[in-house]
């Protein structure tokens, strides 16, 4: 038995069955997923979730299927990383890396919406899914239609990194190189969705797809023990997780399954594409849409659809936004590396890089307890580290050449000896 | 001379417009042809402007030429018969 009840109209109210429906009829507005809250209490308790299996399938009860999952069996469930060496480097207290570089199949938190989708176009009856992507999101439709027995159209950006080229293609997608950005794809997409029988997952399946995004701020609250981080920093692209980890934190407390502690919610984005930080911290409700330009490309989404939304979380919930340089993403990316062993992809960086900034500027308190963000994983975008390592040049290999390595990086190490006067 | 201006309606939107994948409409800026498109079906008019505002529904995006016309002139944005107007949804997450 599912508890969805039906498709509500996220600013008039309007409600609709459930079905491939992205918007109100009468204002416009996203249509999001309702669930009978009522029906779930005392059922859907700390006891159930927990005999759950260890995917994000434990929270079945709060996801729009109605039957059982048709993929995603191990994705979700990532580690909750408490940082104390990243910690004490920051000067704060108690500090928690959400790690969705873990994640599977397709290692960042794209497993998760994914995961949904598909299950959801199988339910409606769809054979083929697709989607408009930044990468880590094709990288996920290609995985999980290739575990469902879907075919897959995957539309990116002309210019991805190789990485995530390769592991999409691994899968057997039809990838479309598109000429242009994000934006250009998504438009691209919207109109797809409208020709094609397809499921384009984040366009026409979009209520149900974003729904998948709460399992990471479940998992947060579950793995914290019970309770919500005072302090939560995302990384903004399009809009999606933002108010999802949101969701999903007010959907734990109306079920009394954590205690409300107000928990404030911050936006991370890169220099390059920052028009939701930029309106956050001019004090408005509207973003003006940019064109992209940074490393991080998997959040270089100028044009946001759900970017007022996350403004108004952003503020509603008492938090702020920032972005960061290219150089600064790539410093936190190493520092996250160097410090608690997890290796990001740009976004990642910009969150980490963020969260540091907002912490300097006093923002984020630096005694309460902060969860950082981290969605993708580096091992994708590995281009953008070019430059970062000096040269290794190979030595034979003898126990002779290793001492002689050994004793000049020592003396490398050693304060010059001070010069004598003859 | 304002010229007849093709815009593309998406599958969502078109029960506003009686169905159809385009309408025409007359203007010489993307404004212009809002408003004769809001003569035309003034209840999608209302929607896509609400309260009578001026403020374009944040749902909405126009193209012309594939281009945002928030990149353009907006509202002041030029278009003749040759260019290729679209209205788009905005939807996304990548």
């Amino acid at each position: 038995m599912s508890y969805v009840k039906s498709l509500k109209a996220k600013e008039c109210g309007a409600e609709y069955p459930i079905e491939p429906r992205t918007i109100c009829d009468l204002d416009f507005s996203p249509v999001e997923v309702q669930y009978d809250y009522d029906a779930m209490k005392g059922k859907v308790t700390r006891q159930s979730i927990e005999a759950g299996p260890q995917s994000l399938w434990r929270y079945k009860d709060l996801l729009p299927i109605e039957g059982e999952p048709k993929t995603g069996f191990h994705s979700g469930w990532t580690p909750l990383v408490k940082a104390d060496r990243l910690a004490k480097k920051l000067g704060v207290d108690e500090l928690y890396i959400k790690d969705d570089s873990a994640n599977y199949p397709s290692y960042s938190y794209k497993d998760r919406v994914v995961s949904v989708a598909v299950t959801k176009a199988i339910e409606f009856g769809f054979d083929t899914v697709g989607c408009a992507s930044t990468g880590n999101l094709a990288h996920s439709v290609a995985a999980h239609a290739a575990i469902a027995g879907l075919d897959s159209f995957v539309m990116v950006p002309h210019d991805l990194e190789e990485g995530k080229i390769v592991a999409t293609r691994s899968f057997g997608p039809q990838l479309v190189k598109i000429k242009g950005n994000y934006d250009d794809v998504n438009r691209l997409c919207a109109q797809i969705a409208d020709k094609y029988g397809w499921a384009i997952v984040n366009v026409n399946l979009r209520p149900f797809y974003t729904e998948g995004a709460k399992t990471y701020g479940f998992e947060i609250a579950e793995q914290m023990g019970w309770q919500l981080p005072k302090h939560t920093v995302v990384p903004v692209a399009g809009g999606t997780i933002l108010p999802k980890i949101w969701k999903a934190y007010q959907e734990f407390i109306q079920l009394g399954l954590v205690e409300d502690n107000k928990p404030a919610m911050y936006g991370a984005q890169a220099d390059g594409c920052n028009p939701i930080s930029k309106a956050v911290r001019a004090g408005e409700e509207l973003f003006h849409p940019q064109k992209p330009d940074t490393i991080a490309k998997s959040i270089a989404i100028g044009n946001p659809a759900d970017g007022y939304y996350v403004i108004q979380h952003i503020k509603e919930s008492g938090g702020y936004a920032t972005s960061a340089s290219d150089p600064e993403i790539i410093s936190a990316i190493r520092l996250l590396a160097e410090t608690e062993g997890i290796f990001t992809e740009p976004a990642g960086g910009t969150t980490l890089a963020c969260a540091i900034k907002l912490i300097e500027e006093g923002k984020i308190p630096r005694d309460e307890p902060i969860c950082v963000c981290v969605t993708g994983n580096g091992l994708k975008t590995i281009e953008a580290m070019d430059g970062q390592f000096e040269h290794v040049e190979p030595i034979p290999a003898k126990i002779g050449d290793f001492d002689a390595m050994v004793n000049a990086m020592k003396e490398a190490d050693e304060p010059a000896p001070a010069a004598t006067n003859a | 001379m304002p010229e007849s201006i093709t815009v593309t309606i998406p599958a969502a939107l078109r029960p506003q417009v009686e169905g159809s994948e385009s309408v025409t409409a007359e203007g010489d800026t993307i404004g212009g042809v809002l408003d004769a498109l809001k003569a035309q079906y003034p209840s999608f008019g209302d929607k896509l402007f609400p309260n009578g505002g001026e403020q374009m529904n944040r749902s909405i995006n126009v193209y012309v030429n594939e281009e945002d016309i928030r990149f353009l002139e907006n509202m002041d944005t030029k278009v003749t018969a040759r260019d290729q107007v679209d209205i788009i949804l905005a939807i996304a997450g990548g």
